[in-house]
């Protein structure tokens, strides 16, 4: 798939993943919004996935340590199909197969349970650890948060996969500075970042986060790279990236829109209508 | 091994790994830097392969071993109970419990011997926090004997099990032709006058205790119960209607363990009187297993006395 056309999909998903925020009224959008070339770029360009088995042995793993970002998460795995829209629509609901935070029992497509944060890229080094021992060549991806680096299983994590060179291990760091109730800098510094994973032995990429072609590029490097020990990418983001008066808020961390906000959401994010 | 051996239950527990590996081709052990003391060592040295080295990183530890788990592999996860069910603890209720992947738990250093530790290094919680969670098995052996055949047990469970194991030497009760069923308990004594329910370690302090009164006139049933989860309700219930009174025994506190397992069945089910013995509400201390033992009720002579009072 092409850059052009995985930007168009990028854009669907910002519109649906608003809706069923909207819709559910609860959930996390600035984190989702942040994260969504990412997510499509692995799911459409990068990842070895077969919706149609999503347990396919030699398949590519993903888990999102981050693991509160399940609308931008469910709403790219349905768009892939790996499941339906009404299934999507029924994010949050009592006996729904999308729970708040991801449940692999659940959900076709979730490779890992996370929601506890730093946990995430710690069972994704776990499955890539697997993978080593059983002989495949499949690659682990993990979407971490900047705030949840400063969980110290993280750098335990770092750690281990740093010192061990672990092969295939690919961590993506959404770096869009805000977290629940504050900046990253103003609640807990993490900086310097790519120092410290450097200092982990790590192999340190970089990119724009929203700029699709920098954003598939880099993980077709991180990827092609990782064949020699674990690499991460610090993905330089925008929390709620896309609608005006979420960005780089903090207070859009983890509340739905109102009817006034989503309908003012859906217009910025509709050209037709911008206009 | 024969009965009266003594021996260290971490020592049959490590011997059992090594020598059900051939068997059991996905079973690995993941070590944070504790091997030669929770005896991972003798798998270790046996199978470098499927021995991982975690380093002093308990939470990480958990996590990669679940995210192992989905890969086909059977880790098993050992270090002293108090870091893994306390400092771990959050891993294991959302990456293991949550996801009921096939991962094994070893709490080494069950209870109050620890080589002298101290408070910091007891594990007198352990099983109170384990028995709350919910997709977890949690098994208690109470000799080497049965250490040994609790470790198959536990790897041809399907799902998460915590095994808590005990670090030094235990009088062999059991002999080889004993099973362990994970959910049943044994009746070791029978007597017309009280029902001790006991569990670990404790169990061959309580069969002492249980030959003694028998000699002064008191005729008890001990029930070892090695699964507190899920626990024996039938037995438990048995004892109640039989006897009316019962007495637990167990090397943890009073609170959520064992007597907190059996308190739970009686209130729903057969309400008696039941005397809890074992740790109580405190922390540990430094010192010889046995002087602490006797210190704090828990020896067969406390045994004795507290059953002599209650019956």
């Amino acid at each position: 798939m092409d850059i052009p056309e995985l930007e168009a999909i990028t854009a669907e998903t910002r519109i649906k993943m608003i809706r069923i925020v909207h819709k559910a009224q609860c959930g996390h959008l600035g984190g989702s919004l942040s994260a969504a070339e990412i997510l499509t770029a692995l799911y459409f360009r990068i990842m070895n996935i077969d919706p149609e088995n999503p347990d396919m042995p030699d398949r590519d793993r993903f888990v999102l340590s981050k693991g509160h970002c399940t609308p931008g998460y469910y709403t790219t795995l349905y768009k892939r199909g790996y499941f339906s829209e009404e299934i999507l629509d029924t994010f949050d609901q009592m006996g729904s197969i999308l729970q708040g935070h991801p449940d692999m029992k659940l959900t076709p497509g979730v490779d890992m349970s996370s929601g506890s944060l730093g946990q995430g890229v710690s069972s994704a080094l776990g499955i890539a650890m697997g993978g080593e021992a059983n002989g495949d060549s499949y690659y682990t991806y993990a979407l971490l948060g900047d705030g949840e680096a400063q969980e110290g299983q993280v750098w335990e994590t770092a750690m281990y996969a740093g010192s061990n060179k672990i092969k295939r291990f690919i961590v993506i760091l959404d770096r869009n500075k805000v977290q629940l109730s504050a900046t990253t800098s103003d609640a807990l510094n993490i900086e310097p970042l790519a120092d410290k994973w450097k200092a982990f032995n790590w192999d340190v990429l970089e990119c724009d986060g929203h700029d699709m072609a920098a954003v598939v590029e880099t993980l077709e490097r991180a990827r092609d790279m990782s064949d020699n020990g674990p690499v991460v990418i610090i993905a330089h983001t925008v929390k709620g990236k896309g609608v005006s008066f979420m960005e780089g808020r903090w207070q859009w961390h983890g509340i739905p829109p109102n009817d006034e906000q989503f309908e003012q959401a859906m217009s910025e994010l509709t050209p037709g209508d911008a206009q | 091994m024969n009965i009266g051996d003594m021996i260290a239950p971490r020592v049959s527990f490590g011997e059992a790994l090594r020598d059900l590996a051939p068997d059991y081709p996905k079973l690995l052990v993941f070590d944070s830097d504790v091997s030669p003391s929770t005896r991972t060592q003798l798998f270790a040295e046996a199978y470098p392969e499927r021995f991982y080295q975690m380093g002093i990183a308990e939470q990480n530890m958990v996590c990669s071993a679940a995210g192992m788990a989905t890969t086909g592999w059977m880790p098993m996860v050992s270090t002293f109970a108090v870091f893994l069910a306390k400092r771990a603890v959050d891993q294991v209720r959302v990456s293991v419990a949550q996801t009921k992947l096939n991962v094994k738990l070893n709490g080494a250093y069950g209870g109050l011997p620890t080589g002298r530790a101290g408070k910091t290094h007891a594990a007198v919680q352990d099983i109170a926090v384990m028995r709350a969670m919910p997709n977890m098995v949690v098994v208690v052996p109470a000799d080497p004997m049965e250490t040994k055949l609790a470790v198959k047990a536990c790897l041809d469970f399907e799902g998460p099990v915590y095994l808590r194991t005990v670090r030094d030497p235990v009088p062999v009760i059991f002999g080889e032709d004993h099973v362990l069923e994970i959910g049943k308990s044994y009746v070791l004594h029978e007597g017309d006058d009280l029902a001790i329910i006991s569990t670990g370690m404790m169990t061959p302090k309580a069969l002492v205790a249980a030959e003694q009164l028998k000699k002064e006139g008191i005729g008890v049933r001990l029930v070892h119960m090695p699964t507190i989860k899920p626990i024996d309700r039938t037995a438990i219930v048995k004892a109640s209607n039989d006897f009316g009174k019962i007495l637990s025994i167990e090397n943890h506190s009073v609170i959520g363990g064992l007597g907190g397992a059996i308190s739970e069945v009686l209130t729903d089910e057969a309400p008696c009187l039941l005397k809890r013995l074992g740790f109580q509400d405190r922390f540990a201390e430094s010192g010889d297993n046995e002087a602490i033992f006797s210190a704090y009720g828990m020896n067969s002579e406390n045994i004795v006395e507290a059953a002599k009072a209650f019956v």
